[in-house]
């Protein structure tokens, strides 16, 4: 299996890594997002798409472990990208300009990332390790946003994940090798559409739950 | 008449790899317009020369942007802000009078400092001797139409052949990684049938030796193909990334 650690250890394995487990999550934002919008329909619809979802017992949790395991491959192999690529240049330009390359997403590519993990740690506190006993999903998340400060976070947090996918989405087709003339304009496009979807369709929700309910 | 410009250089001045480098402040008075950025150093240097200073080292050969050999970073952009062209095409005409203009080396860790704005790009050597090449039995040349070749694909080859080796992607790129230039030198034999053959082999060695030798990471930031003087693509690095999976994942090659 040395022929296989040879390949992902490399500079372009460890890109595949991050391509494939950044796909990965774009997958489950969109799942999770359209889960999310039946609090439009109300706290019962809410309620009871959490409950479906559970009802699915063993394969929820092998979902889970597979997202953990995404995520650990996501933050280990980014942050040696990180330190490698700082590495890279010990000592730095005294004027730094750009050619117009980089976007606000893939400059800040690698602290975003790091907001976003200190962000799902809380949203998992907040919702996933909580006590739900005697009490319903939509109340736990109802009653969360009743603070403005974590209406605010949530907020945030969506804007800097859409910085994030605005440049990741568009970066797997690349690092996958599939970068062609005709569809590489389609992809880029797509990439800021799903962006602003995540930002407005997760990010409105604490709005309208803490002020509009 | 040619019309002159006064300028301001803050110029990178290290005395040898070891030595701890400073900007220095320089004039340079009455440049004509018309003049090359290497020409305004030269009439800098005799200037220096003729004080008895030590004179500006900086890379240059053909001073017509094929040879690969100049490069500065200029304002923080490799070769200038000018597109599509290297130091040595970018002319005085380009700034105003009374600029001030910060000139340094490429920076990058595989690209150590020998001397003020001369670097050692000898990395890039080792990448190509890594396996930038086809190996062919001498003998008689073969019958020109024997090996068809589209032309399209032959363009592209061209295109990717451009590569002029002169480490410009490495400095632009916000990881100082070498993914355009190796892209650019896989794909000009990937490309076509002649160097098929090694393909796997080429692209195994070839990233592995990048790695070795103290580059970056690609992230995709496209700073590289913004700033190459011969405007290389992107798109050779996702067929490297191509070339790279096949060979990884579904060659013989370790």
């Amino acid at each position: 299996m040395n022929w296989l650690a040879g390949t992902l250890g490399s500079s372009i394995g460890k890109k595949l890594m991050m391509a494939l487990t950044g796909l990965g999550f774009c997958g489950f934002l969109a799942g999770h997002l359209a889960g999310n919008l039946t609090i439009y329909w109300g706290k019962n619809a809410f309620n009871s798409y959490a409950e479906h979802l559970h009802s699915l017992g063993p394969l929820i949790t092998l979902a889970e472990l597979g997202l953990l395991f995404f995520a650990l491959i996501h933050i280990l192999t980014g942050t040696t990208l990180f330190y490698q690529n700082l590495k890279a240049r010990p000592f730095r330009y005294s004027v730094n300009k750009n050619a117009g390359g980089r976007t606000i997403g893939s400059r800040t590519m690698p602290y975003t990332g790091f907001i976003l993990l200190s962000f799902i740690v809380l949203h998992l506190i907040n919702f996933h390790f909580v006590d739900k006993t005697g009490t319903t999903i939509y109340q736990i998340v109802h009653g969360a946003f009743a603070n403005p400060g974590y209406v605010a976070i949530y907020v945030f947090a969506m804007i800097v994940a859409a910085i994030h996918i605005s440049h990741g989405f568009w970066s797997v087709f690349q690092t996958l090798g599939a970068n062609h003339v005709k569809y590489m304009p389609f992809i880029k496009g797509v990439s800021i559409v799903f962006s602003l979807i995540v930002a407005l369709g997760f990010g409105f929700l604490p709005v309208y739950l803490a002020y509009m309910v | 008449m040619t019309k002159t410009i006064n300028l301001t250089l803050k110029i990178w001045r290290q005395k040898g790899p070891e030595a701890k480098g400073k900007l220095e402040t320089y004039k340079a008075n009455d440049i004509p317009t018309d003049m090359s950025f290497l020409e305004m150093i030269d009439v800098v240097n005799e200037k220096l020369t003729l004080e008895g200073k030590e004179p500006v080292a900086f890379d240059h050969d053909c001073r017509e942007g094929i040879c690969g050999m100049c490069g500065t970073v200029v304002n923080g952009r490799p070769h200038g802000s000018e597109k599509g062209t290297t130091l040595c095409q970018l002319h005085m005409r380009h700034f105003s009078d009374n600029d001030t203009i910060v000139i340094e080396p490429w920076r990058s860790r595989a690209f150590p400092i020998i001397k003020d704005l001369v670097v050692d790009r000898s990395a890039l050597d080792k990448i190509i001797q890594a396996g930038g090449f086809i190996s062919v039995n001498t003998g008689n040349a073969q019958d020109a139409n024997a090996i068809p070749i589209p032309q399209e694909t032959a363009e592209l080859a061209m295109d990717a052949a451009a590569c002029i080796g002169c480490g410009a992607c490495v400095a632009a790129c916000p990881n100082a990684s070498a993914m355009l230039f190796l892209s650019a030198k896989v794909s000009q034999l990937a490309l076509l049938p002649q160097g098929k053959p090694e393909a796997a082999r080429r692209a195994v060695s070839m990233v592995r030796e990048m790695d070795r030798l103290g580059f970056g990471n690609c992230s995709n930031e496209t700073e590289c193909e913004a700033e190459c003087p011969k405007e290389i693509s992107i798109t050779n690095i996702a067929r490297l990334n191509r070339e790279f999976y096949k060979a990884g994942f579904f060659s013989s090659e370790k």
